[in-house]
């Protein structure tokens, strides 16, 4: 009796957000897929007519499209390469017996709590100018000719300026799983001769396999909506050289009011997501038991 | 002699962490020193002992109204989680102590909603904040984030709740507790570490969130991060009056940030480390 009457309560206390969540992915994702079959200017609304696959097959033929995916690709991969390989050095080093180790901490986890286009800002304009940038300055200093970043290496400064905002994510989710190391298993393949080398490679990434896995899946999932960023510093050029799928569909959608051409591209970024997140859905479903 | 050198590695780590730690952190100290230059001296080159004038601070305000977007920002950030936390603890909560077959299967669909990329929706989003008037009110703008952050809240709260054991409550009923005294004198104290973490998170996040932020306002309901990427269109070179918007607009929630680092790993990897 008392069970039936708390069940009912659990549900009545579960229905809110659920039906939110529902409302929030089943109507704006329902009406991206009606409108990516639709001829649909938001500058010429009086020509709206349906246009089947037109939108999908433009996204197609168009290099553009490639030119972002590859982007897309590139951008994910590179940060994905910078932050775990120095997430894992830093994470190893902190983890270390040094003097004030709190404090190193404090400053490594910093530039994670830096929004976007704060952190995208600062990097252009006072690292990387070409003139007046603290780079340019270094050049300068060793006599070298300073680089124009985001002329000559757009997605290259991009990868810079994201990975310095996630590095301290991979920092921090790596040596949380370095602290849950056994020590005792450490000394005891040292006192076997094991060196260094080796325990790392027999100990420690095993360890930190896990971790690493979640640190890949969950950065790519917001690595692959990386906007703010690029629309501070090269607005996706030159060209496209710096254009990733999401600032693609932004431009299609807001700079040339093409609802059904980015409402079609949106309908893509589901389906690239989503391979992403069966992945990550196992590592943490694994998790909940 | 083993000492010795114990203490030598120590200090030979010691130093290459700090080095680490402080090139990691120069680009936020350098916006910070560079708030407090004019901007002459801010484009004079490197230098890192300003002369400390508040020159920038007073301008972002007399010429660009700092306080309207520091005052959305902090409204967008607690309204939405408030209005989160509002939905996300009663689910969590039905969750944690009347576990159903379901419930792991409604936490994960919950997980995948937070996967589906924010551009995929953004046209059909847009064309509604147009056509019902939402557009560029904050109204608009802590309903989206709301809905944007819910999965993580209840996450959250879902795994803080499990940790609650159940033998307090069976020990509670067995003294004659009621559901309200359960509710009141139980699990609240319990319960209440845990919702501050999801609450300093979610602010957290919403805070720093640039995507429809930046879409959805122009000038009414801006916060802090669509009005500082309106400083990236070319008026001129103001590095030092950039630096004092930037350091103002980062400097509350690096310091909250700083205090929610453990709650950080367990939030954003969804327990999946902790």
């Amino acid at each position: 009796m008392a069970t039936r009457q708390t069940q009912s309560l659990a549900r009545l206390m579960r229905a809110p957000a659920i039906i939110l969540l529902l409302i929030w992915m089943l109507v704006p994702l329902a009406m991206t897929l009606y409108y990516s079959f639709l001829n649909y200017n938001l500058l010429n609304p009086a020509g709206t007519s349906w246009a089947g696959w037109f939108n999908y097959s433009y996204f197609y033929t168009d290099p553009a499209f490639f030119d972002a995916v590859r982007n897309t690709l590139v951008l994910v991969l590179g940060v994905l390469t910078i932050t775990v390989v120095l997430g894992t050095a830093i994470a190893m080093l902190i983890d270390k017996p040094i003097f004030g180790q709190g404090i190193v901490r404090i400053l490594i986890i910093s530039p994670f709590f830096v929004m976007p286009p704060v952190a995208a800002l600062i990097w252009k304009n006072m690292i990387m100018h070409p003139s007046y940038g603290v780079f340019a300055d270094l050049a300068k200093f060793f006599g070298q000719a300073p680089i124009d970043w985001f002329a000559q290496y757009p997605l290259t400064s991009i990868i810079i300026i994201v990975a310095w905002q996630w590095l301290p994510f991979a920092t921090l989710i790596l040596l949380t799983a370095l602290q849950s190391l056994d020590g005792e298993q450490m000394e005891a393949a040292e006192m076997d001769g094991a060196g260094p080398v080796s325990r790392f490679i027999h100990l420690t990434l095993p360890h930190l396999s896990r971790a690493m896995t979640v640190v890949i899946l969950i950065q790519t999932i917001f690595l692959l909506g990386i906007y703010a960023e690029i629309l501070v510093t090269t607005n996706g050029g030159p060209g496209n050289a710096s254009t990733n799928l999401t600032y693609l569909i932004y431009r299609a959608a807001r700079l040339n009011f093409d609802i059904g051409g980015a409402a079609a591209g949106g309908i893509i970024a589901v389906i690239l997501a989503n391979f992403v997140a069966i992945f990550l859905m196992r590592a943490v479903g694994r998790n909940l038991d | 002699m083993a000492r010795a050198v114990k203490t030598r590695t120590r200090i030979a780590y010691t130093v290459a962490a700090w080095v680490v730690a402080l090139i990691i952190f120069f680009p936020i100290l350098y916006t910070v020193i560079t708030s407090f230059k004019t901007e002459q001296e801010a484009i004079a080159g490197f230098d890192l002992i300003p002369s400390l004038t508040l020159e920038s601070y007073r301008e972002v305000q007399t010429q660009n109204d700092y306080i309207r977007p520091f005052i959305n920002s902090v409204i967008l950030a607690i309204g939405s989680t408030i209005l989160a936390l509002i939905v996300a603890i009663p689910a969590a909560w039905a969750m944690a102590f009347s576990p159903t077959k379901r419930t792991k299967d409604i936490l994960m669909w919950m997980l995948s909603t937070k996967m589906m990329p924010a551009v995929a929706v953004l046209v059909p989003i847009y064309l509604i904040f147009l056509r019902t008037g939402l557009m560029d009110t904050r109204t608009g703008l802590v309903i989206i984030l709301m809905l944007m952050n819910l999965p993580i809240v209840i996450w959250m709260l879902y795994t803080y709740f499990r940790e609650i054991p159940g033998e307090i409550l069976e020990a509670a009923r067995m003294d004659g507790a009621n559901l309200r005294d359960e509710i009141v004198h139980v699990l609240t104290p319990m319960a209440i570490p845990g919702i501050a973490s999801t609450l300093l998170l979610n602010v957290i996040l919403a805070w720093n969130e640039a995507f429809w932020t930046i879409q959805l306002t122009t000038t009414n309901a801006a916060p802090l991060s669509a009005f500082i990427a309106s400083f990236s269109s070319p008026q001129g070179l103001f590095w030092a009056k950039l630096s004092a918007a930037s350091t103002m607009a980062i400097a509350p929630i690096l310091i909250m940030g700083w205090f929610s680092q453990k709650q950080l790993v367990r939030g954003l990897t969804f327990g999946a480390v902790k």
